[in-house]
């Protein structure tokens, strides 16, 4: 399973957004003036902090991770300031743009890992166009001669080319672990560059990344150092050209550390054997095809591939792949199913009777991913089997609108009575009803995300053709641990009005085709106290909407909204009356002469940086 | 990056609503009933205003989600761009293996998805390479790396046979097999992500609807037929 998550943003720490506080900055507004090589400084304006006071706190500092805390800490006064700046590890920039480089690498002179998130998440939908921005090229220009100690990076949807890449080996000589989720602009070049020149890499991660199209693939697998390596993770089923597998065979041949390895669907069972007989210990296993290499003579048979996994089966905890599957090889995996606490078939079109023999299993499960054609009866069988399960996320076949969906509010109440410990659910579908949703929001108090798609737009309740209101209303009010949501279905003003009254711990709430007027946003900003990221895609709201947030803004990460009905006008007003908050607008067709003052897609954050100076011609920064 | 199907917005709406064949519940108020047949570009969402749509809305969803009754012939919606939100990484490896079962009536999932998935590779960018020209990737078994040929340089089969036998001797020379040119047969992804052989519709219909080249070894080319 991905660790530096996708949808959901949770695990793992340095993904999180526990971890993020404000982006690198505390609390957004003013800023202290920086206070490197405070002890023994001296510059007369006040006395000298104790050195032994110093130490000491720098040592307990050293146990506060989350940056959240550490932004904190650093609010208490001048010198805890300065021994934060000097004792933090880790840089958490949760918008690339809401602070410059050269800020962030001027107060903090410690850095050992940098976590840089680009894009908002509405880029994986295709709704940010093209060239926006999120380019990794000034970070890494200003982190290269600023932490020459620098040892892990991960980036989240930002654009990072070949040749930034090659900066990294350069820049880092003590580099160990690279992790690039839903990033785009390099290819296999860069990937070479990295095996070859890190030379104690310990991970490299590659989740999700959008490949070009090649002219020439480079075989990266052989350019990892001839002697035995550090590797602990290698990640690249998102990499799904050709590569040379002889030299995959021996590099974790000679990788006693690994334990995560994930391939990419040119691995065939056969080869497949052959990687796990090299790694009995591993701990993660992507299973690549699952599919006999064509035309072969020297096909694997079943039992001989469960042979394979039984000799994994000590230490196999997480299971993901099948890329194209062949479900006749299934049954292999019976061996490892009670051990495994992960399993991924999101990529696996299999049906429910193919599915539920080996979910019938799999008892300790805790986190499961499944598409769709798992079907009511299947999830009927997780909850009947998997009464550990912390985490379901059930995607779609088929996503479209008018698809059939094979799941529905039957199988949601399945998993509400079986699985009482869910504390994360993302569910896709085309029928569901208010008494599933509020059943879930009964017997699963744990719920920590919840993320509905009825897929079909402004979908009533099957049943009562009511609209959603109830079923989400329930889930804030019953969930009081909720942290996410994403709604969907027919919903009016009424269940934003419950979600301004009870979600008081919600950061992430993502709206699209719902509510009725601008009293939606404004219960959202008026009663969501811990909001951070509000994402609103063709609903009903006007400048009036925006403008009832204009007080809670700053502490909000971003807010997008899509294809709603903004005007400049409305933007400019906000743009005008927070300085500290970048306002950008775009149009989906910016030829159109139409309609000038509308806006179809809006962007603000807070930012110390000021308005981006890399912004391309379709975005307006007012 | 992806072609993106637009939003009309505004104004236009007026003029369409003039124009539209609607098929609103007796007694809805013209201005604000759903139109049916909305044209692609137009934004279902935008057109509502409060309370009769709900109404209106949802009573047709209502049939539409019992399927009882069909207020009208089934009208594909309008697809908008990013709904439902599903990566468009996701998305790609599952297009095609979904429109083939959908054809193909109580298919065997198993032979759905073997023979039509793509494999999950560059997301809809290159999902959306007929736009740019005639470029098409040419794969071959066992090779490390692949080809891109231009189709609009072969005007006929032959022409295209041979170049491809050029491109890639020199792996087939590797092969302890003989480099015989019959060894292999030629196969192609088309546009519903079916596997099929090279030859047997005419070269125009055939270079329209390449996606892709592999190159196979015969002795696989025999069970093409049973994927």
């Amino acid at each position: 399973m991905r660790d530096a998550a996708d949808d959901s943003d949770s695990p793992p720490s340095h993904m999180s957004e526990d971890s993020d506080g404000s982006g690198a900055g505390a609390g957004g507004d003013t800023w202290a003036p920086d206070l490197r090589g405070a002890n023994g400084g001296n510059n007369g304006r006040w006395a000298p902090p104790d050195q032994v006071l110093e130490n000491v706190l720098e040592s307990v500092l050293e146990f506060l991770t989350a940056a959240r805390d550490r932004n904190a800490a650093s609010l208490v006064c001048r010198s805890w300031y300065a021994a934060e700046a000097q004792t933090r590890r880790e840089l958490f920039i949760g918008n690339c743009y809401a602070v410059s480089p050269a800020r962030a690498v001027q107060r903090f002179a410690g850095v050992r890992a940098v976590v840089l998130k680009g894009k908002p998440r509405f880029a994986d939908f295709s709704l940010v166009p093209n060239g926006w921005g999120a380019r990794v090229s000034p970070w890494v220009d200003a982190l290269g001669p600023a932490y020459p100690r620098l040892q892990r990076i991960c980036l989240k949807r930002m654009t990072v080319s070949d040749d930034e890449l090659a900066l990294i080996p350069r820049s880092f000589p003590l580099f160990r672990e690279l992790s690039l989720v839903c990033c785009d602009g390099f290819t296999t070049r860069g990937l070479a560059v990295i095996a070859e020149g890190c030379r104690h890499l310990r991970v490299l991660d590659l989740t999700e990344d959008y490949f070009h199209e090649e002219t020439e693939v480079v075989d990266w697998i052989s350019k990892f150092p001839e002697c035995n390596t550090s590797l602990e993770s290698l990640v690249f089923d998102c990499v799904s050209v050709p590569f040379n597998f002889e030299a995959l065979e021996a590099l974790v041949a000679r990788s006693p550390a690994l334990r995560r390895l994930r391939v990419n669907d040119h691995v065939s069972i056969e080869q497949l054997r052959r990687l796990m007989a090299r790694a009995p210990h591993l701990t993660h296993l992507g299973t690549g095809s699952f599919r006999s290499e064509p035309g072969s003579s020297g096909a694997s048979s079943v039992s001989d591939l469960a042979t394979s996994f039984a000799a994994a089966a000590k230490s196999l905890v997480c299971l993901s792949g099948f890329l194209d599957v062949n479900a006749e090889y299934l049954p292999a995996i019976y061996p490892v199913c009670a051990n495994l606490t992960s399993l991924n078939f999101s990529f696996a079109s299999l049906t429910s009777e193919e599915l539920i023999p080996v979910i019938n299993h799999c008892v300790n499960l805790r986190v499961f991913w499944v598409l769709d054609t798992v079907g009511d009866e299947g999830l009927r069988a997780v909850a009947e089997t998997c009464s550990d399960l912390r985490e379901l996320r059930v995607f779609p076949l088929d996503a479209t609108e008018d698809s059939e969906g094979s799941v529905s509010d039957v199988g949601l109440q399945a998993i509400s009575e079986g699985c009482r410990k869910l504390e994360s659910i993302l569910y896709f579908c085309q029928r569901m009803t208010n008494v599933a949703v509020i059943a879930m929001s009964e017997n699963c108090p744990d719920l920590v995300v919840f993320r509905l798609c009825i897929m079909g737009r402004h979908r009533p309740d099957r049943v009562t053709a009511e609209p959603m209101d109830e079923g989400f209303g329930a889930i804030v009010k019953n969930c009081k641990k909720l942290t996410r949501l994403s709604v969907s279905g027919l919903l009016t003003d009424k269940a934003f009005a419950y979600i301004g009254k009870y979600g008081k711990l919600i950061k992430t709430l993502s709206v699209a085709f719902a509510g009725n007027s601008d009293m939606s946003l404004q219960h959202v900003f008026e009663g969501c106290t811990k909001l951070q990221k509000l994402e609103v895609r063709d609903s009903p709201f006007g400048d009036k909407g925006l403008l009832s947030g204009m007080n809670y803004f700053y502490n909000m990460r971003f807010f997008w909204m899509n294809s709603c009905r903004l005007t400049v006008k409305g933007c400019g007003d906000v743009a005008q009356q927070m300085p500290n908050l970048v306002v950008e607008v775009m149009k989906d067709h910016p030829d159109d002469e139409g309609e000038v003052d509308t806006v179809d897609k809006l962007y603000l954050y807070r930012s110390l940086a000021g308005p981006r100076t890399d912004a391309p011609e379709f975005v307006n920064i007012l | 990056m992806e072609a993106a199907v637009g939003y009309v917005s505004g104004d236009a709406d007026s003029l369409l609503m003039a124009t539209e064949l609607r098929l609103g519940l007796p007694g809805t108020d013209d201005q604000k009933s759903k139109t049916m047949f909305s044209p692609p570009a137009t934004p279902r969402g935008k057109k509502r205003t409060a309370d009769a749509f709900e109404d209106s809305a949802a009573a047709e969803e209502a049939h539409k989600a019992d399927d009882d009754v069909e207020v009208a012939p089934p009208v594909a919606k309008a697809q908008v761009v990013g709904w439902p939100p599903v990566r468009s990484y996701r998305k790609s490896c599952f297009q095609a293996a979904a429109a083939a079962s959908k054809s193909k009536a109580n298919k065997k999932a198993e032979d759905a998805t073997s023979s039509n998935k793509t494999t999950p590779s560059a997301a809809a960018p290159a999902a959306a390479n007929a736009n740019g020209g005639s470029f098409v990737k040419v794969s071959m078994d066992g090779a490390p790396y692949l080809r891109k040929i231009d189709m609009r340089m072969y005007k006929g089969y032959r022409e295209l046979r041979e170049a491809l036998e050029a491109m890639f001797v020199c792996f087939s020379g590797a092969d302890t097999a003989a480099s015989n040119p019959s060894e292999y047969a030629i196969t192609y992804e088309d546009k519903d992500g079916d596997l099929m052989l090279v030859g047997d519709v005419p070269f125009d219909m055939f270079s329209g609807t390449c996606k892709k080249l592999r190159i196979i070894k015969r002795s696989e080319a025999t069970g093409l037929g049973s994927k």
